[in-house]
């Protein structure tokens, strides 16, 4: 399956292609953002320039902030949502915020059509649910959240073409009473799939949304990651500046409220 | 139909139709090739370049549909009805091709040229939306585009200047010297015309591809090959040791040539060659080389230079004991005794890693027979000791070997060692067919020269009142598993070790030590940068146990004209590091004031700190002849042919050497043809390294110029002053108002083909290094010191770079906007290494997990250049290409330490090891852990 050709092409290095490609890099059908009163549609093979520039809700501020640290202006040029998200690398910077956003994916193939919860479509290092006869047909955010702001940060070595150490997307819901509503952090690149940090969402709940939240972030928050040593970094330093990353996420989104 | 558009690559070509730079082509390919390949191929149109063909390089960026896209990346199939526009065609764009062209050339954003397309391309894209864009507008839209050369600061700022209206850059009239003239070859690295290695392909050429070692050791023996041969249609030879008709054995250094073309029976390192295959190109790129008939047997493979060194450890060659390549010697004075009275001493452990040189252009070539001749036509930086190899493994005379160099696309050591030369001459020669070759972006990672992993330990001592007494210095270099150029840098790095800087007693040991790992060879600076880094850290660490500026110590022992170096040789003249130290004053203060008020008011995680270090570094070949010959020619019609060997990388010679030809003959540039380093049409002008260029040919061409100045005024009867004008076929020589005419039409032709012909040599004086080093190594030493500013995230252990202050002694500045290139390149090599390249052999043999600096991680560089005139070089000039990446390293690091109080020992300081140590300091209870 052949869309931006920003993982595919990589991938193949000096061999040449052998076996059917399909191309869909043209189907009309699966480009473009939609709205409905209930949910934004993202198109499969929508580019990450074009969810850059597009006008789009704030609580989407930190995918299109990732869609900016896709590779460089050319990948972003050709690379598609569907594409990041099937080629399910521990670091593609698309998932944590659409993680953050519960976003959904439709898999389309001849014999019908089928969703489910992002979280569960991407199961491992490049593995996902995807039958071999469907494709990623479009990328679907519930609203609800649509006015809360919030933020992606990203580590790498250096500025531009660099693949995350550690990356994360977080948002926070102001209630009427000054408490946090719904919090939500999802970091990437610190195990096989990025994961969501629920229990540290459950204890930011009612919390006051003040500067002082992220003071409470602990380390056991990040429990649920499982970084590795590579090339990139040793896995103590990836939990160590994931949980001053995610510090300075809340902190963010405390500043975004105000 | 289904809406998707459904391709079958096991199906033949299709016929694809689409818009090239306005130009309806119809091209009949595979659907899935890539696009760039088919622009290259089957269009001619190789001013898009590939540098990767995995989008991390960006040097195939072109337009689709006016979008900046990577071609490596995009399926030919893709692209069928839509327009795509490659650097041929910004021409048609004008007049905004027009001002970005002249605005690149004018501002010294072309160097070797490789990026310069890829650049261009994502600048227009910028431009056409946002012809005004911001400095961080313009660092997004080139963020996605590397270049190794030019530091990227001179690139930012002509797309900058794009916009406006240019002021005509100096013209190539007389006196040259001196002047920003643009890179005579410039024109053509900004339209895409340059012709690189993999620029200019025979179409009938077969296509080579090599069989590799996918282990760092191993036994290997091989299958049927002649029947492998036989059932692959369209593949004409397989090639292995047994088919070299001479020696198989090359290497860089005659007397330590030790690297077979193809391995035999045991492999010594992960990508050295066994074999290579030959044919019909479709076949060829088809194959699957993982099933090339060869068994493998892998053994156990010596990494560390400590294993390596262990007694029994097995050897790599037989003839080196210890499996130690050569060891560097320099002693003066009486070391132990003079730290033992010393009033302080420091010590320390440093280590670097491998760096890959990351030249965007891979390596490429291809080589055809033509008669009992081979011609091989390569990117290369040393096109006679090519033919010296060649000649030797085909068992043929030089004579009958031609090298043709094309333009280099990236060289920095590497490319002075074969890489495709010996596997495409010796199947042209077999198969008396062109035959071609481009190394991938992996093989090149893999199997070529890396810079050497050094461990250096070393000690200094100093006096109450600031005075260098002593330093102690014993380094080991990992060198790999073939000799190249380590014998040099185990000669180079214990003459330099002392840095600029006088002091009185002196040891300095070191070992290139062999291992089962890619061959250290040549990058810039011969192992002086790994070797500086430990030198100017620790005389850091002097300066503050002393209490004493870090600036004023290395100004208060600064070399000077007239004492000794740590090998005895007083220099006499042209020693400028006091001026270039005491350049760096005024923002040396004024750098550590704003440090200490960010640091003191800022509420945040960051830290800032300033890093100064100074550096030397000989010009040309180490106590050794290196000549080079310059011929100039005088044709009939009065135009000056300037046969100028010194291979132009990017650095600027075919620039540098006319400007100095031209004024010492007196003669206004435009009036040169240049001729490339062709073996067959051009003398011997070494090998472009160690800084010899600008010296050891520019010197030459200076006496050449000079000579044949004489000449024309003995013949015209005209004093020394006269001035020359060259028109009509006809020199006139103006002497005191009076017109003194040449008549060149009627002189006979010499051998050459010219009127007159001036071939002259120049060779460095120098004399040979006793057993303690002890001698004068070089004719001249380049000098300068940096100065970093930089900001450390403590939290994150991140560095940002915020500016670099450079200041080098270059003698006599030739061309300063070339200079300043070199030492806004060398800046940002030096920052690589300071902070993020190291290789792994074995992991990450691509340009995502190898880092090199991008647009956004380079700071503004200001140069400073000092003029301390050197007499044996051209009009006083010295090189600058090494000494520009030499002393930025240690000035980060020396930044790091004066931002976060923590020492990095180990390089590249990346995120992780600076937060480490930070934890480290702190201790183990340290609550703001």
């Amino acid at each position: 399956m052949l869309a931006g050709g920003t993982d595919f092409f990589p991938a193949l290095g000096s061999r040449t292609v052998s076996g059917a490609v399909i191309d869909v890099s043209r189907v009309g059908e699966l480009r473009g953002i939609e709205f409905s009163p209930d949910e934004v549609r993202i198109g499969g093979a929508t580019t990450w320039s074009e969810i850059a520039a597009a006008s789009l809700p704030r609580c989407f501020d930190a995918l299109r902030a990732a869609a900016r640290e896709v590779g460089a202006v050319q990948v972003q040029n050709r690379g598609t949502i569907a594409g990041n998200l099937c080629n399910a690398s521990p670091a593609a910077d698309s998932v944590p915020p659409l993680l953050i956003l519960d976003a959904e994916v439709e898999l389309t193939s001849c014999s019908g059509v089928r969703r489910l919860l992002l979280r569960d479509f991407i199961v491992g290092n490049r593995k996902t649910r995807r039958r071999s006869d469907e494709i990623l047909s479009s990328v679907i955010v519930p609203l609800g959240l649509q006015d809360v702001p919030s933020v992606f940060l990203k580590l790498g070595a250096r500025r531009y073409l660099v693949i995350s150490i550690t990356m994360l997307a977080a948002l926070l819901s102001r209630e009427g009473d000054g408490r946090v509503g719904v919090a939500r952090i999802a970091v990437g690149s610190c195990s096989a799939t990025a994961q969501r940090l629920l229990e540290l969402e459950r204890d930011l709940a009612g919390q006051p949304v003040r500067r002082e939240l992220s003071s409470l972030v602990r380390a056991s928050h990040i429990a649920p990651l499982s970084p590795i040593d590579d090339v990139r970094a040793p896995a103590a330093y990836r939990r160590d500046v994931t949980l001053t990353l995610v510090r300075r996420a809340l902190d963010a989104c405390v500043e975004a409220q105000s | 139909m289904s809406p998707w558009s459904a391709i079958e690559t096991r199906k033949p070509e299709v016929d694809l139709a689409f818009k090239v730079n306005g130009r309806a082509v119809n091209v009949s390919t595979l659907p899935a090739r890539r696009l760039s390949n088919v622009l290259r191929e089957n269009l001619g149109l190789t001013g898009t370049k590939v540098g990767c063909d995995a989008g991390d390089c960006g040097a195939c960026t072109v337009l689709l549909d006016g979008e900046a896209v990577c071609s490596c990346m995009v399926a030919a199939a893709q692209v069928e009805g839509c327009e795509i526009t490659t650097v041929e065609g910004l021409k048609a764009r004008a007049p905004l091709y027009d001002r970005l062209q002249k605005s690149f050339l004018a501002a010294g954003g072309a160097q070797c040229g490789i990026c310069t397309p890829g650049m261009l391309m994502s600048a227009t894209a910028l431009l056409e939306n946002n012809p005004c864009p911001t400095e961080s507008e313009v660092m997004d839209a080139i963020g996605g585009v590397l270049c190794r050369c030019t530091g990227y600061r001179k690139i930012v700022s002509a797309i900058l200047t794009a916009h406006s209206e240019h002021v005509s850059s100096p013209t190539a009239h007389a006196g040259a010297v001196g002047q920003r003239l643009v890179r005579l070859d410039g024109q053509r690295k900004a339209d895409g015309t340059e012709i690189f290695g993999a620029d200019e392909m025979p179409a009938d050429a077969l296509l080579l591809r090599v069989i590799r070692s996918p282990y760092h050791r191993a036994r290997f023996s091989f299958g049927d090959l002649r029947s492998y041969r036989e059932t692959r249609l369209g593949i004409q030879a397989v090639l292995t040791a047994k088919d070299i008709p001479g020696k198989n054995c090359f290497g860089v250094i005659p007397g330590f040539a030790d690297q077979p073309v193809f391995a035999e029976g045991e492999t010594r390192f992960r990508g050295e060659a066994i074999a290579a295959v030959v044919g019909e190109e479709q076949a060829v790129e088809q194959l699957d080389l993982e099933r090339f008939p060869v068994s493998w047997d892998e053994c156990h493979a010596l990494m560390e230079i400590d294993e390596a060194l262990q007694s029994g450890a097995p050897l790599l060659h037989a003839n080196r004991p210890g499996n130690v390549l050569v060891g560097g010697r320099v002693v003066r004075g009486d070391v132990e005794k003079a730290l033992a009275q010393a009033d302080v001493v420091v010590e320390g452990e440093y280590e670097t890693s491998f760096v890959e040189h990351a030249c965007i252009e891979p390596e490429a070539g291809f080589a055809r027979r033509v008669g009992d001749r081979i011609e091989v036509q390569a990117c290369t930086q040393s096109p006679y000791m090519d033919r010296a190899d060649l000649a030797a493994i085909l068992a043929l005379p030089a004579d009958r070997v031609r090298i043709i160099p094309t333009a280099v696309g990236g060289g920095f050591g590497t490319k002075l060692d074969l890489s495709v030369q010996p596997f495409i001459a010796l199947a042209a020669w077999h198969l008396n067919r062109p035959v071609k070759m481009t190394y991938s972006r992996v093989e090149s990672i893999m199997s070529t020269t890396k810079r050497h992993p050094a461990r250096i330990r070393a000690r200094a001592g100093a006096s109450k009142d600031g005075k260098l007494l002593a330093m102690d210095i014993a380094a080991d270099f990992n060198t790999g598993a073939y000799a190249s150029w380590g014998p040099t840098v185990a000669a180079r790095v214990p003459v330099h070790g002392s840095g600029p800087y006088r002091v009185p007693h002196y040891r300095a040991l070191t070992r290139a030590v062999h291992t089962h790992l890619v061959p250290a060879g040549a990058f810039r600076g011969f192992g002086v940068p790994q070797g500086t880094i430990a030198q100017e850290q620790l005389y850091d660490d002097l300066a503050n146990r002393l209490g004493m500026d870090r600036l004023e110590f290395r100004i208060l022992n600064a070399l000077d004209d007239d004492s000794p170096t740590v090998t005895g040789q007083v220099l006499g003249e042209g020693v400028g590091i006091r001026e270039c130290l005491e350049a760096l004053r005024l923002r040396w203060k004024a750098a550590r004031v704003e440090a200490e008020d960010f640091n003191r008011t800022t509420s945040t995680p960051l830290r800032r700190g300033v890093g100064v270090a100074g550096m030397w570094y000989g010009c040309g070949n180490t106590s050794l002849s290196n000549p080079s010959t310059i011929r100039i020619g005088l044709k009939r019609n009065a135009r000056i042919v300037l046969h100028q060997g010194a291979v132009d990388i990017g650095q600027g010679s075919n620039t540098i050497v006319t400007q100095i030809c031209a004024d010492a003959l007196g003669a206004p540039v435009d009036q040169f043809d240049l001729l490339s380093g062709d073996t067959s049409i051009t003398p011997d002008c070494g090998k472009t390294s160690a800084s010899r260029q600008t010296f050891v040919t520019g010197k030459a061409a200076y006496l050449a110029g000079r000579a044949l100045r004489q000449t024309l005024l003995r013949m015209a009867g005209a004093c020394d002053c006269a001035s020359f004008e060259f028109r009509d076929g006809r020199v006139i020589a103006v002497d005191n108002g009076k017109a003194l005419s040449v008549d060149l039409a009627d002189l006979p032709l010499d051998e050459h083909g010219y009127v007159l012909t001036q071939e002259t040599t120049f060779d460095p004086p120098t004399s040979p290094l006793d057993e303690n080093g002890q001698g004068n190594p070089y004719a001249v030493y380049g000098f300068g010191a940096h100065l970093a500013e930089v900001q450390v995230d403590v939290e994150l252990g991140t560095v940002r770079v915020l500016r670099i202050t450079a200041a080098h002694d270059v003698g006599r500045a030739i061309n300063p906007t070339l200079i300043e290139g070199q030492v806004e390149g060398g800046a940002a090599q030096g920052l690589g290494m300071a902070l993020m390249e190291e290789f792994t052999p074995g992991k990450g043999e691509n340009l995502h997990d190898y880092l090199i600096p991008t647009v956004g991680d380079m700071p503004p560089v200001e140069t400073i250049l000092i003029e301390k005139r050197s007499s044996v070089g051209p009009f006083g000039a010295k090189g600058i290409g090494e000494q520009a990446v030499i002393p930025t390293a240690p000035a980060i690091l020396n930044a790091i330490h004066d931002a976060i109080g923590v020492r990095i020992r180990k390089v590249p300081a990346t995120p992780d090891r600076i937060r480490a140590a930070i934890l480290a300091a702190r201790g183990p209870g340290d609550p703001r852990g």
